[in-house]
């Protein structure tokens, strides 16, 4: 390549088509669209709930029936028909697996295109996959070795039959039935998702991960993910996906409970690259999350997030540092590229003493695409010596898109110490030349650039996800990075 | 009767006694319908998120102060800048004062908006720019459609304006609660420099509401250079709304001292319309007791290859509440554009609370934009040292204070200006400094 230069890559983004767009045809039985009292007992009837879980998702739903749709955030879209949904679609044929060659070859040969190899993954990363296709686990690995520990980690459904004290105790204790429009939604017709229990003083020798999938045309995917984390206990939770190409929005409204108790530490990654658009920012996913968790003392709480894909995204890591000596953590990258609109960031409340967080978010634009960081950081009366950093930097490329800052700080303790500060740059001229000067090409020179920028979240990523991480900020960005 | 409805009851009232032209009539018209729509700014608002009106709302405020009463000049001697010659536009429970103001229209008009409203000669300026910048929300539209009284200056081309301008409202508490609503107009025109110190002064505790406008135009390489003294009585409250349209190459400062008052809410907007644009915005905020400021600032760079500044600095004890809220957008043609932004605030009490909301909206590739925003305690070790050495903890915090706050003070122009500053503080912070800063 002779020269290339930010006009070429922006070209580049600009007809960069989405490339994991494909569809896997498995036969699912799936709800007729709508949604009233009839279709949640139907859900929870289907998953041959208790009554206490129909009774809990009935008041999700009328509390969700007088909400309104949040509109405070800054992106626009043409909001989803809630009647035309279809709540509920899982894949009809549900066999018990004990290993992967009685997986749905189909099924397979999806997640190898999506460059998942679960064999490779079992052997050489040591990770134990609940696969959620479309709603409804098909196959969990590893549960024998958590079982010796003690582990729980099965779907969330699952863990509702063999588990229920559990799942009672912790379900909607971090993000209440009311807390938000989407949560009350999710809580309502939730179809399935992770249940992860550690039992004290347990370091979870693995990392935990799930791949979730959107599958079904016009099902919207509800995920319910709830990670306790007993005293003295250690897990870290990985989370990623990919959605295939479809023209219509599809919104997905998950809700993530995690709650670290007294000298826990939860480390929660996630990786997302859900159906963004084509490049006139037709289609694509709504991915509207709640995602919270709770510190107890001496707790920890570690948000990575990855974000490159889906339409329109509305999602807040937040972490309540409710006990003394908590720590909260958020690394976010968040890409949008053509039409993508992301709005998200996290919420730090500290309400014990000592309690000390660290916010650093890195916003990449290009295109067409509006990129905001919104943030609260709280610092509560009773919170003696809080501490807080944050760090916002937006990077922008092309003058038709958008970078915007939304941090709110409230200090209420004198004794806080808080620091916040963002900057908003483009790839300068002269770091190009500087690069260009010393031998390194334009492109090469960009990649170096980017990577620097994200540097500081990328390198929070466990080991086994970097280079799925990598991957998505290649199909993203791709020409700027490595 | 609510405020509101006490308003708009007296609207017609006061339309037909008030004797001007009748554009400014359909521009107040439609203020009124504006704000009989949008009522008081409630909590509910992103922009009034932190900052409640209801405690002052609910006074029995006279709203056409009507009883004159005299004010001499040694009882509000103090609250001048009075070492230096200046020009002074003083009013009175609204009402100007001839006794104590000293106008001019010697090259340059430094006079009332009543004469700019009714004379035939300042047509062309009201036409130009009488509510041109402002803004259209509720109190700005409120002011708006009770708009007679206020300073106007203008400034013609190529003059350096020899003395500072003081604009003074007095509140003389002649009644029990008062609300005033100052409209003041400076336009500056080509290459001419100026200097306004602004205050609001109520001399009793009697209630008072002040919502104030004030648009300001700098037309092409025109200096603005723009004090606030905001120490009034701790039962004055001064909802200010400062709108600033620059041209090309016009510098453009404000600087905000806000020490007293109960609820203080600034509303500070600047408009770029040119290119190489400075606009500095800078404040000083110490506030005790139940007091409340509410800084609300604006820098929208329309245009390429301009600069901002803000730097604003607040100390608070005891239970009082601040808000920051600092809003830069930068608009896709703005490239080139340099916008920073500091606040660094100190809470004293464990009762006070600040809520800072740094914000940056932008549009362009080109451009370098930051925003720093710090809440934190005065240094423990510093003032150890300093006490080590002799220096009492009271004066010693009082020095750090003023090392804090400094970068804000040291940008004032005007020695006499700064030197009131300096005392104000060291009043506010009950010590006796013995040099000056």
């Amino acid at each position: 390549m002779s020269k290339y230069t930010e006009d070429d890559l922006e070209q580049e983004l600009k007809t960069q088509e989405y490339k994991y767009g494909f569809y896997t045809d498995i036969e699912s039985d799936t709800f007729p669209v709508g949604l009233n009292e009839d279709v949640v007992r139907a859900i929870s009837k289907k998953k041959n709930e208790p009554e206490w879980m129909t009774e809990w998702r009935l008041e999700a739903f009328r509390v969700w029936k007088k909400m309104e749709e949040p509109e405070w955030a800054n992106v626009h879209y043409e909001k989803p028909k809630f009647q035309d949904i279809a709540y509920y679609s899982a894949p009809k044929k549900k066999p018990k697996l004990n290993s992967l060659d009685e997986v749905d070859p189909e099924l397979l040969d999806t997640f190898k295109r999506l460059g998942i190899s679960l064999d490779e993954q079992k052997k050489l990363a040591n990770v134990a996959v609940d696969i959620v296709m479309d709603s409804v686990s098909v196959a969990t690995t590893f549960k024998k070795t958590l079982g010796e520990k003690g582990i729980i980690f099965m779907p969330i459904s699952e863990a509702i039959q063999e588990h229920p004290e559990l799942v009672r105790k912790y379900l909607g204790t971090v993000v209440p039935t009311t807390d938000n429009f989407y949560a009350a939604l999710n809580s309502a017709v939730f179809s399935d998702g992770s249940f992860c229990y550690i039992p004290k003083g347990v370091k979870c020798p693995m990392e935990l991960s799930t791949y979730f999938r959107i599958n079904e045309g016009g099902t919207g995917q509800f995920e319910r993910t709830l990670v306790v984390a007993d005293k003295g206990s250690y897990v870290s939770y990985l989370e990623g996906c990919t959605a295939p190409s479809r023209d219509e929005n599809q919104l997905h409204a998950a809700v993530v409970e995690l709650i670290a108790m007294d000298d826990a530490e939860i480390k929660y990654s996630t990786v997302q690259n859900w159906y963004p658009g084509n490049k006139e920012g037709k289609g694509g996913v709504y991915n509207f999350v709640t995602k919270r968790g709770l510190c107890e003392n001496n707790a920890k709480i570690s948000w990575t997030q990855v974000e490159t894909g889906s339409a329109v995204t509305w999602k807040y890591p937040s972490c309540i540092l409710k006990g003394n000596n908590s720590v909260g953590e958020f690394y976010s990258i968040a890409v949008t590229n053509n039409f993508q609109q992301a709005d998200t960031g996290t919420k730090m409340i500290h309400l014990g003493k000592n309690t000390k967080s660290t916010i650093i978010s890195k916003g990449i634009s290009a295109g067409k695409s509006q990129n905001s960081y919104r943030g609260l950081v709280q610092i509560n009366a009773r919170a003696e010596n809080a501490r807080n950093f944050s760090q916002c930097d937006s990077l922008l490329m092309g003058n038709e898109c958008g970078a915007h800052t939304f941090p709110y700080i409230e200090a209420k303790n004198k004794s806080a110490q808080i620091e916040h500060e963002a900057t908003t740059s483009k790839i300068g001229e002269d770091q190009l030349f500087y690069c260009n000067q010393r031998g390194i090409d334009t492109e090469k020179a960009i990649a170096l650039i980017v990577n620097g920028f994200s540097k500081e979240v990328l390198n929070k990523l466990p080991m086994e996800f970097a280079v799925e991480a990598q991957k998505l900020l290649e199909i993203s960005l791709e020409g700027s990075v490595g | 009767m609510e405020l509101k409805d006490k308003l708009l009851s007296s609207y017609v009232a006061f339309e037909n006694r008030v004797d001007t032209n009748s554009d400014i009539h359909e521009i107040r018209s439609k203020a009124f319908q504006n704000f009989e729509e949008l009522g008081f700014p409630t909590k509910k608002l992103e922009a009034w998120k932190y900052t409640s009106l209801n405690s002052i709302l609910k006074e029995d405020y006279s709203i056409f102060p009507n009883k004159g009463v005299a004010v001499e000049l040694a009882d509000v001697k103090k609250y001048f800048i009075h070492d230096i010659d200046t020009y002074k536009v003083v009013f009175i429970d609204g009402k100007y004062s001839p006794f104590l103001s000293e106008t001019t229209h010697e090259h340059i008009d430094v006079c009332l908006m009543s004469a700019a409203f009714n004379k035939g000669k300042y047509k062309p300026i009201i036409d130009n720019y009488f509510n041109k910048v402002a803004k259209q929300d509720n109190l700005t539209s409120l002011n708006t459609a009770f708009a007679t009284e206020g300073a106007f200056i203008h400034i013609p081309k190529n003059i350096e304006v020899e003395k500072p301008i003081q604009i003074i409202n007095f509140t003389t508490g002649s009644e029990a609660a008062t609300m005033l609503q100052p409209r003041s107009l400076v336009v500056v025109e080509e290459n001419s420099h100026v200097q306004i110190i602004e205050r609001h002064q109520s001399l009793t505790s009697n209630p008072v509401l002040t919502n104030a406008v004030t648009e300001i135009f700098a037309e092409k390489r025109a200096f603005v250079d723009y004090y606030k003294i905001q120490n009034d009585d701790n039962n004055a409250s001064l909802v200010d709304n400062t709108y600033i349209e620059q041209q090309s190459n016009s510098v453009v400062s404000v600087h905000t001292f806000s020490f007293g008052g109960n609820i203080t809410r600034n509303n500070l907007n600047f408009y770029q319309k040119g290119e190489y644009i400075d606009s500095i915005l800078k404040g000083i905020t110490i506030i005790e007791g139940k007091q409340h400021v509410d800084h609300h600032t604006l820098v929208h760079h329309i245009t390429p290859n301009c600069e901002s500044h803000q730097d604003y600095k607040g100390i608070y004890d005891e239970r009082s509440t601040a808000v920051f809220n600092g809003k830069v957008i930068v608009e896709k043609e703005a490239q080139k554009t340099n916008a920073y932004q500091q606040n660094n605030n100190v809470l004293v009490s464990d009762k006070a609370t600040i809520n800072a909301k740094p914000q940056l909206e932008i549009f362009a590739d080109d451009v370098k934009c930051s925003h720093g925003c710090t809440i934190g305690q005065l240094d423990d070790d510093a003032l150890f040292y300093m006490q080590q050495r002799g220096i009492p903890k009271k004066e010693g915090k009082a020095l750090l204070m003023f090392a804090f706050a400094n970068t804000v003070l040291e940008s004032v122009k005007i020695p006499e200006v700064k030197q009131r500053i300096t005392e104000l503080i060291a009043d506010k912070l009950k010590v006796k400094i013995g040099f000056d800063l």
